[in-house]
């Protein structure tokens, strides 16, 4: 259990947040500048914030009221920055040693060879970071973090500074190490769709506070948070299992909560679980039950909430049963006359699946 | 070859740098790393008082050096009594003087070297459980390693020139204190010496250009270590 509460002022910029979070990955997410990295430095003793208290399991690092404020080299909070920060001048077998010193606190050291597996450096070991691409570099300086045995692993948007194509490359590996590490993650990013792959809570933050806590799928239909959330990227995020396989039309029936899904043939058995992400703007509403109409996946539901309006957009909350976050223009609103109670179809055009959850219960 | 008389000046030329240099470096790296890495009331006036031998005529820090740490001195007599230890109209002295006017310009080249060193990688490495010596040790030292070999050397050379400061404060004693420059100094007062000072001159060039080189291929080989250039 890790709780978090701190407050720092730093010019104009106030900090003041507040969240608890489990074992498993926390998402600290935000846009530039929300304070994300203020938060972290903070858990991780390189800022000291002006009060609060900072807990991991039953280990103060940092409470104003008792004066506690133990050193960054103490605290055992591995920390994955946005550059790699791998040492230049020693071979990547000696960066990944470099933590192994640390005083474990009577945690297991994970295995060398295990994480090197794992992270796929063995054919790097001798060389020198210099040698290495981006990609490598950054999964180097994952290894390091985690074998120098955190009580609990920050990672302040690892693959910020790396392209697509590198990126891909890497988060495979990251929600490998998110299943099998048993060591609580809190990652730190702006991108959502990383997010849903690797975190299970999330804690949105902006100007300096958390705004939301919870579960992700809970949190990213939450309308009055999606302004926050990248415009383009708001959504619902939906938790199911593959129900069958249609080779004819090579589609796969996914079921969830609410119903069935029809998504482009998927790999995977029947009853592994899956989540999928629904972008709020590939989301269409209807009044009446149509026919004849192209979209495969009309799903009947009630109007919650109606969000407020921005610029030419509304965010509409429809209980299909789950809530799914349909985003339309004013105009739609209007004509529509769509208001909390309403009876609708939510038309969804495009769903993606964004992890295989398979192994993570 | 050389004469005898020659071979004595070289030998103890080389000797005088040398101590003078092995006693400053531990105190050139922590001063270096001290303007470097922290900040303090009056950092100003100390960065200014060890840049002083620099700037101040070199006889005024032979006085100086005279006044502190001769037998009457206050710093030397305690020395004296203590651990037997004497400056004046010594070798040592010799050491002394040149490294006191060295000091400044080993500082200089250190802390440039220290001062660029990325500061993330020391908090990474606190991260990673490292205390603050041991990221100076396995870190910052390492990477300050190229200005350490540059500081190591200027140091040298301008040991083995010293001149003013020496003579000042332990005279010029053949056997003693009679390093290179003051040989050459002590040549030009006797005529008809131009070839021996020739010599002499020839000698020290050879020697600083030796220096230079010498810390040119090692300063190369930990640089293309740190970039990873010759792995």
């Amino acid at each position: 259990m890790i709780s978090v509460a701190v407050q720092k002022r730093d010019g104009d910029f106030e900090l003041d947040a507040r969240f608890e979070s489990g074992p498993s990955v926390t998402a600290l997410f935000g846009v530039s500048g929300a304070g994300k990295t203020s938060i972290v430095n903070a858990i991780a003793g390189l800022v000291r914030p002006d009060a609060g208290r900072i807990t991991v399991g039953d280990v103060t690092l940092f409470d104003s009221a008792t004066r506690v404020f133990v050193a960054p080299e103490r605290r055992g909070v591995g920390y994955v920055f946005q550059e790699d920060r791998l040492f230049p001048h020693l071979t990547v077998r000696r960066n990944l040693r470099y933590g192994s010193r640390r005083n474990g606190g009577g945690r297991d050291a994970p295995d060398f060879d295990a994480i090197v597996n794992l992270l796929a450096l063995e054919r790097l070991l001798e060389r020198l970071p210099h040698h290495l691409s981006g990609g490598e570099k950054q999964r180097v300086a994952i290894g390091r973090a985690v074998l120098s045995r955190p009580r609990l692993l920050l990672m302040d948007e690892p693959l910020a500074n790396l392209d697509a194509a590198r990126r891909e490359e890497i988060l495979p590996f990251l929600e490998q190490m998110c299943r099998d590490l048993a060591v609580p993650i809190i990652y730190v990013s702006h991108a959502i769709d990383e997010i849903t792959r690797l975190a299970d809570t999330l804690v949105v933050v902006d100007a300096g506070k958390t705004l939301a806590v919870g579960a992700v799928s809970e949190v990213t239909t939450r309308l009055d948070i999606a302004p926050l959330t990248d415009r383009r990227d708001a959504g619902t995020v939906l938790d199911g299992q593959i129900e069958s396989h249609d080779p004819t039309f090579q589609l796969t029936t996914v079921s969830f909560p609410g119903g069935q899904l029809l998504v482009p043939a998927i790999e995977g058995r029947v009853g592994e679980k899956l989540r999928l992400r629904i972008q709020a703007r590939d989301v269409a509403i209807s009044t009446s039950t149509p026919s004849q109409i192209s979209t495969l996946n009309c799903l009947p539901g009630v109007i919650t909430e109606v969000g407020i309006p921005r610029h030419a957009h509304q965010d509409i909350l429809v209980d299909v049963g789950v809530p799914i976050v349909a985003r339309l223009t004013l105009r739609s609103v209007a004509d529509l006359g769509l208001a909390p109670g309403r009876h609708v179809t939510a038309l969804i055009k495009s769903v993606a699946v964004d992890r295989n959850a398979a192994s993570l219960d | 070859m050389l004469s005898p008389l020659e071979i004595e000046v070289i030998a103890l030329s080389l000797r005088v740098a040398f101590w003078a240099v092995l006693f400053s470096l531990p105190l050139a790296i922590a001063a270096a790393w001290i303007l470097a890495r922290t900040t303090f009331p009056g950092k100003v006036i100390v960065d200014g008082a060890l840049h002083l031998p620099l700037v101040v005529p070199p006889v005024v820090v032979g006085f100086t050096l005279l006044v502190l740490f001769g037998r009457q001195g206050a710093i030397g007599a305690f020395l004296y009594e203590t651990v037997g230890i004497s400056f004046a109209f010594d070798w040592k002295g010799a050491a002394l003087a040149a490294g006191v006017m060295a000091f400044p310009l080993m500082v200089r080249a250190i802390r440039l070297s220290i001062e660029a060193i990325d500061q993330r990688l020391e908090t990474a490495a606190r991260t990673l459980g490292a205390s603050p010596l041991r990221v100076f040790a396995t870190i910052t030292l390492p990477l300050a390693l190229p200005g350490i070999f540059a500081g190591t050397v200027l140091a040298f050379a301008r040991s083995l020139g010293e001149f003013g400061a020496t003579i000042t404060f332990v005279s010029n004693i053949p056997g003693e204190t009679r390093t290179l420059p003051l040989a050459i100094f002590s040549l030009t007062q006797t005529p008809g010496a131009q070839d021996a000072i020739l010599r002499l001159v020839l000698i020290s060039i050879a020697i600083a250009l030796a220096a230079l080189i010498v810390s040119e291929m090692l300063s190369r080989r930990v640089t293309a270590r740190i970039r990873g250039d010759a792995a």
